[in-house]
């Protein structure tokens, strides 16, 4: 719609300036200010009103990416300020802490145990929801309750579930006979803990996506599957999922941004919010928050975040890939 | 993050409608404008009450109470406003383990001194707080002299004494008779000795002079011996010797054992620990406390009241810091949470010496901490990072004793990696 609209404009002002040299001489004075006003409302007037989301986006997406990398390139102290430009120092120095790497293990395996089993069973959830069930309604609104939840009380009713000692988990594995674990000391069943959270509060918001998306898949589909012979699994499989693959995306980016920035949960994990005795379960931006709130290092917390943002860059360019390879082999079918 | 955008927002509202209260003053509102002061605290300091009283004797002051749970969170929170320029309460508290750090920002708090109040605290609490340039940081609240609570009915079933001055001679005066002693508890009850390291290591550590850094600021946490010897002391102690229930401090765990029967005998206890504990173990009978410390006197932890020049009504709250840590008041909020007084006057008003805690089988609870007041010896120096490194050794402490998932050496090497990183 927009790209005739400003074609417009274009057209004429370069039809008057290619128009003979003897004409435009004599209309020249005649061009009163109304003209010019209008010619360059014409001009001028689309930017303007595209403009509202390029300055939002200046103001408060470019510039704090930009001042971050600033900060990320000095010596600065959260209270004092700018201190002198350093260079990579903050990230030489970030990329030779040990607490950076088991930062980014652990942001990568609770990303990998949260976002892929939250997929899987997001869409199941949906199908189900897709069928006509009685109170229909009342179980959609159910699977979005977990959302309204606070992710911070969330966080503390896991972690007493989690309990090391006196949990609930661990006392219902004891009565079947299993040893109690460890879920505050250990690094991958903090994980599975952490991401027994996250899935709890994203799993339903999700499902609620993926049944919109499968609302909108034409039913007679269904119909023509089920006259060539196909039974409900063949039907989700062949008719359901491939329809569903732009939702997926979606779905994954999403969870990807969201997964690789996960705060909230780790840090109510326990009561010191540190990630462990060992950085156990201490995510990327914990790592950040330590670093710039607890040692007041803005230049190397700001050097994490820089990392942090190339890092989702590059598995978001991954996940592109692949997905839109799935896309266009769909497209071919 | 995003809580801490919430919370930095808060504050700002908070401090925003203090701005529209007094909006038409010039520096400092006069009498009888009506102004609202907000007030951070952490923990328990026991002034839910005093508020009211305040504002009950100053009829133009609404008073905004803004409460944190731990002391880190409040350390993070007002090093996030001051960095800031604003979000800060109008009186903030400071930890003694964390004043050297913002005592490096002596522009961003008001100047205190005040030549009427010079003498109205002890010596050492009222020096800390002095900066190079001669000028006062904060008012002291409380101070944590320490002696130990224990829990006498599992003494009893230990078969060992239960009176007070007994345990206090069974318990000795070193840290090898407590260990020894504990041995000796643990050879006949289920029960452990004390609840983790960790609540022991901050016992220990508070009587080295020279813990952490040195004068210069410089870090020997991990080249000083006595750090060290400390740290394998209390180690072989808590593991070798199980003396240690493994349960790190403050966490869901900890407070849940103090119900459970198989538990901890003894516990180091400052005098703000008494309501924690109260709170914690509430119906369990048996707690009682003991007039005596492992290696002498200790002091734990205590605070500061301090007043941030961002705020909009600097000599209001200044008044109310000072009314809050009078001698009175200090009274009253040892009366409400043990929170030990710092005041002089306070430290020998009859109202203190007589209090006795029904909780602890009616110890008398003044009596036997202005006993420990009197014998801490020494006032450790506590450097720039102090906060950073006993965090640092004591998750240090707890992947040995907690977690177990390191053996005392590989858990060491590991703080020393940290220190390392921190230079």
């Amino acid at each position: 719609m927009s790209a005739p609209a400003a074609q417009v404009p274009v057209s004429t002002t370069r039809s008057g300036g290619s128009a003979p040299e003897p004409r435009t001489g004599r209309r020249k004075p005649k061009l009163s200010f109304r003209h010019r006003a209008s010619a360059w409302d014409r001009r001028y007037s689309p930017y303007l009103y595209i403009s509202p989301f390029f300055i939002l986006f200046a103001v408060v997406g470019l510039f704090p990416l930009i001042y971050t990398a600033w900060v990320a390139t000095h010596d600065w102290d959260l209270i004092m300020g700018q201190g002198e430009f350093i260079g990579g120092e903050n990230f030489m120095a970030v990329l030779g802490e040990r607490g950076f790497w088991i930062s980014l293990r652990n942001t990568l395996s609770i990303f990998i145990l949260s976002s892929a089993p939250q997929v899987v069973i997001a869409i199941l959830i949906a199908y189900l929801l897709d069928y006509n069930l009685r109170a229909r309604t009342f179980w959609r609104m159910g699977v979005l309750i977990p959302y309204v939840v606070t992710p911070v009380a969330v966080a503390l009713i896991f972690s007493n579930l989690f309990g090391d000692r006196f949990g609930l988990v661990n006392s219902i594995l004891e009565t079947v006979g299993i040893d109690a674990i460890g879920w505050h000391s250990g690094t991958l069943p903090s994980h599975l803990a952490i991401a027994t959270m996250v899935n709890f509060r994203w799993t339903g918001y999700n499902a609620l996506i993926f049944l919109a998306a499968m609302q909108a898949v034409p039913r007679d589909l269904y119909e023509a599957a089920a006259i060539d012979g196909a039974g409900k699994v063949r039907q989700f499989i062949s008719v359901t999922i491939p329809n569903l693959r732009p939702t997926i995306i979606f779905v994954i980016i999403t969870s990807t941004i969201g997964g690789l920035q996960i705060f909230d949960e780790p840090r109510m994990f326990d009561q010191y919010g540190r990630g462990g005795t060992d950085g156990q379960w201490q995510t990327m931006t914990m790592y950040l928050y330590e670093l710039g709130w607890t040692r007041s290092d803005f230049g190397q917390a700001s050097a994490v975040a820089v990392l942090l943002f190339l890092l989702i860059v590059a598995i978001g360019l991954i996940n592109f890939v692949i997905t839109r390879r799935i896309s266009s082999s769909e497209v071919k079918r | 993050m995003q809580s801490v955008a919430v919370s930095s927002v808060l504050a700002l509202g908070l401090s925003a409608c203090g701005g529209a209260a007094d909006g038409d003053d010039e520096g400092g509102a006069a009498d009888g404008e009506a102004v609202t002061l907000s007030v951070t605290t952490f923990n328990e300091f026991g002034y839910e009450e005093l508020f009211e009283e305040y504002e009950e004797l100053n009829e133009n002051i609404t008073i905004e109470h803004n409460k944190i749970d731990t002391a880190e969170n409040a350390r993070d929170s007002l090093r996030n406003s001051l960095g800031a320029g604003q979000g800060a309460s109008d009186i903030e508290p400071i930890e003694v383990d964390w004043l050297a750090e913002f005592q490096q920002y002596p522009d961003r708090f008001e100047d205190l001194t005040d030549p009427e109040l010079e003498d109205r605290w002890l010596d050492w609490k009222y020096q800390d707080a002095v900066l190079e340039d001669g000028s006062l940081i904060g008012y002291g609240t409380d101070s944590g002299p320490q002696a130990v609570c224990y829990r006498a009915d599992l003494f009893e079933e230990a078969g060992l004494p239960t009176d007070r001055e007994e345990v206090a001679e069974f318990l000795g005066d070193s840290w090898e008779d407590y260990f020894a002693a504990g041995e000796e508890f643990v050879a006949e009850s289920d029960s452990a000795w004390y609840s983790g390291s960790d609540n022991i290591w901050q016992g220990m550590i508070n009587q080295v002079e020279v813990p952490y850094q040195d004068e210069s600021g410089e870090i020997i946490a991990d080249t000083n011996p006595e750090v060290k010897d400390l740290y394998d002391q209390l180690l072989k102690a808590s593991v070798e010797n199980e003396l240690s229930a493994g349960l790190a401090q403050w966490s869901g765990d900890w407070s849940d054992a103090f119900q459970r029967e198989e538990t901890f005998a003894t516990m180091m206890c400052p005098g703000w620990m008494l309501g924690i504990i109260e709170g914690n173990a509430a119906e369990v009978e048996g707690w009682d406390i003991a007039n005596t410390f492992p290696g002498g006197g200790g002091n734990w932890g205590g605070s500061y009241l301090t007043v941030p020049s961002q705020g909009e009504n600097i000599e209001q709250a200044k008044e109310l810091a000072a009314w809050l840590t009078a001698p009175e008041q200090q009274l009253k909020a040892f009366g409400v949470v043990g929170a030990f007084p710092s005041t002089t006057e306070a430290l020998e008003a009859d109202e203190l010496l007589s209090a006795t805690n029904e909780f602890f089988n009616d110890a008398p609870t003044g009596e036997i901490l202005a006993e420990r007041a009197d014998a801490v010896e020494t006032q450790p120096l506590k450097g720039t990072e102090y906060l950073t490194i006993n965090v640092a050794i004591q998750d240090a402490i707890n992947r040995v004793d907690v977690d177990g998932i390191d053996d005392p050496d590989a858990s060491w090497e590991k703080f020393v990696n940290d220190m390392e990183a921190l230079r």
